[in-house]
This record gives structure tokens, sequence and C-alpha cells, in this order.
């Protein structure tokens, strides 16, 4: 080899080994259990609730000035959009360097419990935030695995409600919501003429799909893991589950093809201009105004069940969604993480909060309150309190969305390409996913 | 290294006699001063290759050894070592994680080495068309590397709006207005999506070989194809006797950077169809990603990327040898 070629090799070879290998930090932890070492500020990111960060950012400001007027701690807020911020704690769970308060998926709850980066919510931890009791059981069933102590405590309740286009029900001659799913596609195949669709979905969310297919999955009495954690995905009510919600574009044709390729909230557009009838959405309403429909043009009714009516066991109509507060384990604050916790799920900020967001309290005392008394908060107030059920609550549950969003995001696209979509096909896509976990 | 020699006594030094006492204790000798001053001066790129380069590199090797999953990435040197069982697990092809990545690198495979081609194809088809002056050539220089110039989000997003199934502007035009397809194509679902990246990744990276190929073309002597012209060479000879051997330096490197790049291509395929692509568009960067940060097993996700390197590695030796050679011969 000549010179020349020989450090172009050298080159090319540096800079491939650059180009192939994902930069890892190190870091060692500052306080590994935590401690007091800045008192006087802290720093939250917050997850995106609102129309935008910035929406978020207006909102929330007030409320940092407010706990910091009554304790003199001085909160830097972050906005950390959806896509980044698992990926944004995975990598201050590795540094050992973040913040000291954090917004969670809920969902997300067991994952990073077992990771260890989040402070547990011990009894005496409850103590100083005003005890457990507090908080809604439901809500309190998505913060970690059965039997530890919680990793997070519950901060914004949502669910899943139908929301229906009065206008296209009334030309359809449909006089009331469906309330089970034939109801729904019998409706729904009335609404699908003319330009309309009968139903949007959002075929290629991996969580979207994810939570559609637990409950169905539930509906057919089929679990995706087993009392030890393990997965079984092909266990029986499982295929039948996804198949079905799969057979909206395949068999039923009731939603469009083409939502098998959204993931940018494209159905909730399609929802707000009447491009589809119906939509199944956690808290939808703010979304639909921000997309110009007027509150009056839409009607809020609980997610359909098989048969009967919402309640639990078969009959759930909903995972608990929501988001979930957490102090990072790392904190150099944790008494001022603790009282920012105790002041962000008082009654008065609950009250707040879960209003401008169109969520639900967490807060047992918070959520009856008149605020949440609208049609919609109704439904899904009732809906949190009796017929949701929390996403498994193990270590592997952020594995288990992104195969069974995938393996549902393959069946629609099947489904959209005209491919047949069988119990047997569904089956043998799920096992496939079982394999990757 | 240099710092150590810092501190060690002079033995000897010419300043200081026996019994004499030190002017200046730490005094460097000469001979050191002298012979070290190029190392010293290399110390900050030295540091910075070790920061940037060599310690991150070292660290990924070091983690496809360990057994890094979410039980142990917040104290992951804590993790403990499983020997070679990340790399029996991903190159298990029978195997579902091994089959996946094989099926993957299949794919990536075969994209690259036609968005190469076609780049390259296209890059220096419209080089050698712009090569002699005419009015409007700057204007289309211009033009040419306008995909180059643009911000990769932003161009990559605007493909997928014009690929969507139901308001994307390539089935407007294929089917409302042409009615090339029977119905609506699905070009981000399916296997149509290999096609699709494909696409962008030509678009995007063609710019740069025009670019390239330009340059070298600016070397070639006009004088040579007077002479081939006076000679009787018609316009494709010329191309084949005097502009392609004439720019073989050139695209010797230009083929393996492009085929670099391109292999390692993550943000096209994740810009387009997001962190779940469909098995067309599975490149292997962006499965590495998904191995490793969404399935939070970054041992795995080490040791796929460290067999990428070595193949890589090896592609790139034995091209440079073989085109080496191949030059080495002529010249």
């Amino acid at each position: 080899m000549s010179v020349r070629a020989r450090t172009a090799f050298g080159a090319v070879l540096g800079a491939t080994v650059l180009a192939v290998l994902p930069g890892c930090g190190g870091g060692t932890s500052t306080a590994p259990n935590g401690g007091n070492s800045h008192p006087k500020t802290l720093t939250y990111w917050a997850s995106n609730q609102g129309a935008s960060l910035e929406d978020d950012k207006a909102k929330l400001t007030p409320e940092l000035q407010a706990f910091e007027k009554q304790t003199g701690i001085k909160v830097k807020l972050e906005v950390v959009p959806w896509s980044d911020l698992l990926n944004r704690i995975l990598a201050a769970t590795t540094s050992g360097q973040g913040p000291d308060v954090m917004n969670i998926g809920n969902t997300w709850s067991a994952s990073l419990q077992a990771t260890g980066a989040l402070l547990p919510f011990t009894d005496a931890n409850f103590a100083k935030i005003g005890g457990k009791d507090r908080f809604q059981a439901s809500a309190l069933g998505s913060t970690g695995a059965a039997g530890k102590p919680p990793t997070a405590v519950p901060l914004y309740s949502l669910s899943y409600a139908l929301y229906y286009n009065k206008k296209l029900f009334g030309q359809a001659g449909i006089s009331k919501p469906p309330a089970t799913w034939n109801e729904l596609v019998q409706d729904g195949k009335k609404l699908t003429t003319g330009g309309h669709t009968g139903l949007a979905i959002e075929g290629a969310s991996i969580p979207e799909n994810t939570h559609h297919a637990f409950v169905f999955a539930k509906q057919h009495g089929g679990d995706f893991f087993d009392a030890q954690g393990n997965p079984t995905f092909t266990a029986p009510g499982v295929a039948e589950g996804v198949k079905q919600y799969v057979d909206f574009v395949a068999g039923d044709k009731i939603a469009s093809p083409s939502d098998a390729e959204y993931a940018q909230n494209e159905s909730v557009r399609d929802f707000a201009s009447g491009k589809a009838a119906m939509i199944l959405w956690q808290a939808g309403g703010k979304n639909f105004q921000s997309h110009g429909m007027k509150p009056d043009d839409y009607g809020v009714a609980p997610v359909p069940v098989q048969s009967g009516a919402p309640g639990q066991g078969q009959n759930v109509n909903s995972m608990v969604a929501g988001i979930n507060m957490a102090v990072f384990k790392n904190t150099g604050n944790l008494d001022g993480a603790l009282k920012f916790v105790q002041f962000m799920t008082s009654d008065a900020e609950q009250k707040k909060l879960n209003s401008e967001y169109g969520s639900i309290p967490a807060v047992k005392t918070a959520a009856q309150d008149p605020a949440f008394a609208t049609p919609e908060q109704n439904i899904l107030r009732t809906t949190i309190a009796t017929s949701a059920t929390p996403m498994p609550q193990v270590p592997k549950e952020s594995q288990f969305e992104q195969v069974i969003g995938s393996a549902l995001k393959d069946l629609l696209a099947d489904a959209a390409a005209g491919r047949p979509v069988t119990l047997e096909s569904v089956r043998s896509r799920l096992a496939k996913a079982q394999q990757q976990m | 290294m240099t710092t150590t020699a810092h501190r060690e006594a002079p033995p000897g030094a010419r300043e200081t006699g026996p019994g004499a006492p030190r002017r200046r204790p730490f005094r460097i000798p000469d001979r050191v001063r002298r012979g070290g001053l190029p190392y010293l001066l290399l110390l900050p790129a030295i540091l910075l290759e070790l920061i940037v380069h060599v310690i991150p590199m070292v660290l990924g090797v070091a983690m496809s050894f360990k057994e890094l999953t979410q039980f142990f990435i917040r104290e992951w040197w804590k993790a403990p070592w499983t020997g070679w069982d990340n790399y029996r697990v991903v190159v298990k092809v029978n195997g579902p994680i091994g089959h996946a990545l094989l099926s993957s690198f299949l794919v990536t495979c075969a994209f690259t080495v036609l968005a190469v081609g076609l780049s390259w194809l296209l890059g220096t088809a419209a080089a050698i068309l712009m090569q002699d002056g005419f009015r409007g050539r700057g204007f289309l220089r211009a033009l040419f590397l306008t995909p180059y110039a643009l911000p990769l989000y932003a161009s990559v997003i605007v493909w997928a709006f014009m690929f969507q199934h139901d308001n994307g502007i390539v089935n407007h035009v294929l089917h409302d207005q042409l009615h090339l397809t029977g119905k609506p194509t699905f070009w981000l679902l399916g296997d149509n999506s290999f096609y699709s990246l494909v696409i962008v990744s030509v678009w995007r990276n063609w710019p740069f070989a025009f670019l390239v190929v330009v340059a070298g073309l600016q070397n070639i002597p006009r004088e040579l194809y007077e002479a081939s012209a006076i000679d009787g060479a018609g316009i494709w000879q010329q191309i084949r006797r005097i502009t392609l051997p004439s720019l073989r330096p050139v695209n010797q490197v230009l083929v393996l950077v492009l085929f670099l790049w391109t292999f390692n291509d993550f943000s096209t395929p994740y810009v387009l169809f997001g962190q779940a692509p469909p098995a067309g568009g599975d490149l292997v960067s962006l499965h590495i990603y998904q191995s490793s940060f969404i399935t939070w097993n970054f041992g795995e996700g080490s040791a796929m990327s460290v067999l990428m390197l070595l193949f890589l590695g090896l592609v790139t030796a034995v091209y440079l040898l073989v085109t080496s050679r191949r030059r080495g011969a002529r010249a």
C-alpha cells in the first residue's frame, strides 16, 4: 500500500469508526441518594400537555412563580417534547446528571422503576406530600410494579372516550352514539360514504396502537403478560382483540386505509375537519378545538364494549392514561423537590392545571370540583374511576409498547394494501413480536 | 507522555554543575526540550482524539460485552460481563434478533448499492453535460446543488408529505392526473418504502457526486479533448478514454464516501418512517438505534455496532487495496 493510500485508509477507518459507533457518555453521580446541596433551585422537565411547548410554558410559568413566592425556591422549567422525553430521561439516568423533578408517561413507570433512577415514594415520602390516599386508586395503579413503593405520583389523569361528529350522525340518521363495537361498526358503515369515513385511527402511532391492542385484548379475556411478568402475546383472546381493531380497516372497512400511515395526529385533523365521523382519543376536546372544531359540533361517549356496559374485567374500555410526576434520585434538592410535588398535587393546582389541559385531577378532592362536570370530563372521570385498567406494570413495558405498536402498524399496513388479515396472520405476527422480547 | 519528563531531575545538565545551586528546579533539559516539542504540540490533538474518537469507541466495544439493560443503566459500569453472549444473540440468524439484523443488513446493502450507483451516475452525467460553458450554466449548477444545501430534516419531511397516500403530490400526479396506477400507492408502508428511501437518498446525495466530479473535471486539460477530436474520437470515446480514466482518483474517494454515508444513513429513514420503519426501510443504523434505545438493550446494540464497524472497516480496506493496486499497476 502506498503512503497515500495508507493515510487515506487510516483516515477513512477512523471516520468509519466514528460514524458507526454511537457515542456513549460516562459520568459520575454527584449525589447517589439525593441530598440538599442546592436548596434554592429546582430543575423541572415538564411533558408537552398543551397545544405547543410554548403553550405549556405560558401555562406553567405563573404557577412556578407562585411556588417561588411560597417557598423561595426557583424552578427552572424545560418543556420536553414527547419524542425526546424518554431518551432524555435515559440519558439522565446513565449520566446521573438530570433534572430534580420530571413528568413521565404513566405507562413508563414500571420500566423506569427498574432502572432505579427515580425516588421511590415510600410511605414516609408520601407523608411529606400529603398522603397516599389523596390520589385516585386507578391512577395509583399505574405508578410501578405491584408490591413496590410507587416510582412516581399521578399528576394528570386521562382516559379514552369516543368522540363523534353530531352533524354527520344526524345526516346518517343515527340518533345516539354506539355503546357496543357491533353498533359502532354498523354506524361506521352508514357513515362511510361520500368522501367521509366512519372512524379515524392513528395507525402508525406506536403508543396509540399499543393502547388499543391492550384494551381490545382485555375485552376478549386476553392478557399480554402473565402474573410473573412474562409475555403471553399468543394467549387466547389477544389475537382476537388485535384482529378486531385491525378489522376497522381490513374487514369492516369503516376506517380509511390511509389511516395506516398516520402518526402525527392526522386522525385528529381528519375528525376535526369532518372527514371522519368518529375517533377514539384521550381527552380530545381541546385538540379538536385547536383544529377549529366548535365544542357543539362533537359529542362524547364512553368507548364501546363488546356487550353490556363499561366496567371491570372484560368490560374495561380504556387504559389508565396520564402523566406521573417523579423525583430524580440524584437530586441535589430532595426537600425542595418533594415540596414541589406537594405543590403540584395540591387541590388548587390540580384544579387549575387539569382544567387548562382538559385532563382530570389525579387527586380525589380536586376531581369532585364542578369545573370537571362538563359532559366530556364526566365521561373521562367515570371511565377512570370505574372502567379503566392500568397498562401492564412490568419492567419490559416500554419494549412491549414498541414491539406491539410495530406489529399493529405492520398488520394495518397489510390491511391497507388489501392483503387479507386473518386470525392466523395476526397470531404469527404476535408470535414474532413475543420473540423480540 | 511528556508530562512525566518534566519532573525528572536533569542528570548532568549543562547549566547546573555539581554542587551549584539550581536556578530553576524544574528546568527541562535541552535534549528533551528540543526533542519533545513536536510531541508537546501534538498533545492537544492527541487528547482531543482520545476524547472524541478513542474513548467512546473503547467504551462502545466494552459495552458490547456487558448485559446493559434497563436494570443496569444507572450504574452501567457495574453491569455484569456477558462474554460473547450479545454477539451470539445478534449473529444467530435463525433466532429472532439475529434474523431481524440480517434482513436489515441485506436491505441496507441493496439500498446502498442502488443509492450510491444512482447518485454517482446522475452526478457524473450532469457534471459531464455541464463541462462546456453555455448560458445559464452557473444557474443550473447552483440549482443542482440545492438539495445538498437544504437542511436534511426539512427536505426529508417534505418528501414524507409528498409520499403521503391521500394528500401527497406523488400520488396526485401518478394516480389522479396521469392515471398510471389503478389505485393510489402506499409509498411509506410495505415494500414500496424501499424505493421511496432510495429516491430520497439519491435526491439528497447526487449533488455531492456532481460537485466532486465537477471539481475533478477542472483538472483535465482541454488539449486532450482537442487532440482526440482531431484524431476523430466521438463524444463516447472521449468520455470512455479521457474523462473517466482522468476521474479515477476522484471517483475512488467519492464512491467510498458515498458508500459510508449511505450505509450509515440514519436521519433519512428516521424522518421518513419514524421509530418503527417498515421492513423495506429498516436500515441498519435505525435498526441498531431501535435495538438499543427503544428496547433498552444497549449491550446488544453495541454488539451490533461493533459488527457493523468491522464490516465497514473490512469493505473499506478491501476497496482501497483493490483500487490502489489497480492505480499502482497503471502508473
